[in-house]
């Protein structure tokens, strides 16, 4: 049977570009759809993700599929080869739990000084290991591909070095080991067009709260 | 090898029941640890050094911390007996999405309940009930959220249930009026043993809320 998989996203988006490089770990092919999710295009957000109304959306055969993790979770159990979870279930504990911490804290907390705790804790998960999956990229690699790719972007943007390689070796070699990877590169937004939008962002975001 | 199995818990914690009636389910003989918040136990500090928080799983001496990971892993572990979670991905992962959605809105969104007055107070009231309604209407005609059974959705949510007397009393409202079917819902899970063991009187948890209300100088 052919399989039909389409996945709904927004380029500048960590959390779509998580689902992207799931499946193309898993090697599935897939159709991507730009949804323009600033814009008044809402239906098929509606239609796919009717209680959050956001993208990512799998759609494997009709089935939609929402929130990046339980894609991650979802995509794992379904094509069951190049495993990115652990299989053993006290490493499987383990992976989410990490896969939760990056997730739990504010997306603002993350590109601030507060960070410095947050980038500690995160690095003592490596421990030593090229990959948070070990030799290779794990789950907890794709979910951490928001701090490693598009939170350093949006720190540089702001004057901040956070994510130093001096301050967090470890963490920062993890990140240029990370984007190195064919492919993960293949579907990352390219650095010129992310700095200018994400600047868009936090000016229009500032200027949000100057008003307030 | 006989297996060790503690939890470090706080009696009116709603994670700390979902683990509880979890293993329950399981019929896994488990070494119950009440935790004092005020003064953690080294243990607790020791096992979750992260987060530092209750409910901690621990299992032959290794810990697992966050309560729906701790059900996912009592689920996979003790894969034998009384299943959680679906076997079918689709199924499985619609289970995940809801399990998620309880916990990004019923703890946050009630706590508003009981700790805010007014006009934020009415809101708060307002947000829980739209977030009830839609669980309810995610239940439809299933005896559970896992169907026939007791499910992954079920453990997540039910221990919510411990707290919506207080919550009621707190707001002045009543839930059940707005969300007859889930109230059924509750109280048929409220019938198995595993969750009435797990969940405490609601009385109690109002008393609970009532003196973390003085505490806070919440009037």
């Amino acid at each position: 049977m052919g399989e039909e998989v389409k996945v709904f996203g927004y380029w500048a988006s960590p959390y779509s570009y998580r689902a992207e490089l799931a499946l193309k770990l898993k090697g599935v092919s897939y159709e991507y759809i730009n949804e323009d999710i600033f814009g008044n295009k809402i239906d098929l957000l509606l239609k796919y993700n009717p209680v959050h109304k956001k993208v990512p959306i799998l759609l494997h055969n009709g089935k939609s599929i929402v929130e990046s993790v339980v894609i991650l979770e979802y995509i794992e159990e379904t094509w069951k080869h190049n495993l990115y979870l652990p299989q053993d279930p006290y490493d499987k504990a383990t992976a989410r739990f990490w896969i939760k911490f990056i997730d739990e804290k504010n997306e603002r907390e993350k590109v601030t000084n507060e960070a410095c705790e947050y980038m500690k804790t995160l690095e003592s998960a490596l421990n030593g290991k090229k990959f948070f999956g070990g030799e290779t990229i794990g789950m907890v690699d794709i979910v951490a591909s928001s701090v490693g790719y598009f939170i350093r972007v949006t720190q540089e943007i702001m004057g901040l070095n956070l994510l130093s390689a001096d301050k967090f070796p470890q963490l920062f070699q993890w990140s240029e080991d990370f984007a190195n990877c064919s492919i993960v590169k293949e579907s990352l937004p390219p650095r010129d067009k992310l700095l200018p939008f994400v600047k868009g962002l936090i000016a229009k975001y500032q200027q949000d709260n100057a008003k307030a | 090898m006989a297996e060790e199995v503690v939890l470090l818990d706080f009696w009116p914690s709603p994670f700390g029941m979902r683990s509880r009636i979890a293993l329950a389910e399981k019929g896994i003989k488990y070494e119950h640890k009440e935790e004092d918040l005020r003064n953690k136990s080294a243990l607790l500090l020791q096992m979750n050094p992260v987060h530092k928080k209750i409910p901690v799983l621990i299992h032959n001496g290794k810990p697992v911390c966050e309560s729906l990971i701790q059900v996912q892993y009592i689920d996979e572990v003790w894969h034998d007996k009384a299943p959680l979670l679906p076997s079918d991905p689709y199924q499985k992962a619609t289970a995940r999405f809801w399990a998620d959605y309880v916990d990004k809105k019923i703890y946050e969104v009630g706590g508003r309940v009981w700790k805010t007055k007014g006009e934020k107070q009415a809101t708060a009231k307002k947000e829980l009930i739209e977030t009830l309604k839609l669980l309810e209407k995610e239940l439809g005609d299933k005896p559970y959220f896992g169907g026939e059974s007791l499910g992954y959705v079920d453990v997540a949510f039910i221990p919510f249930y411990s707290w919506f007397y207080a919550l009621e009393k707190c707001g002045n409202f009543s839930i059940e009026a707005e969300c007859p079917k889930l109230i059924a819902w509750a109280k048929r899970c409220m019938q198995k043993e595993s969750v009435a063991k797990s969940l405490p009187d609601q009385q109690k948890v109002y008393d609970f809320i009532l003196e973390m209300k003085k505490h806070f100088g919440i009037e």
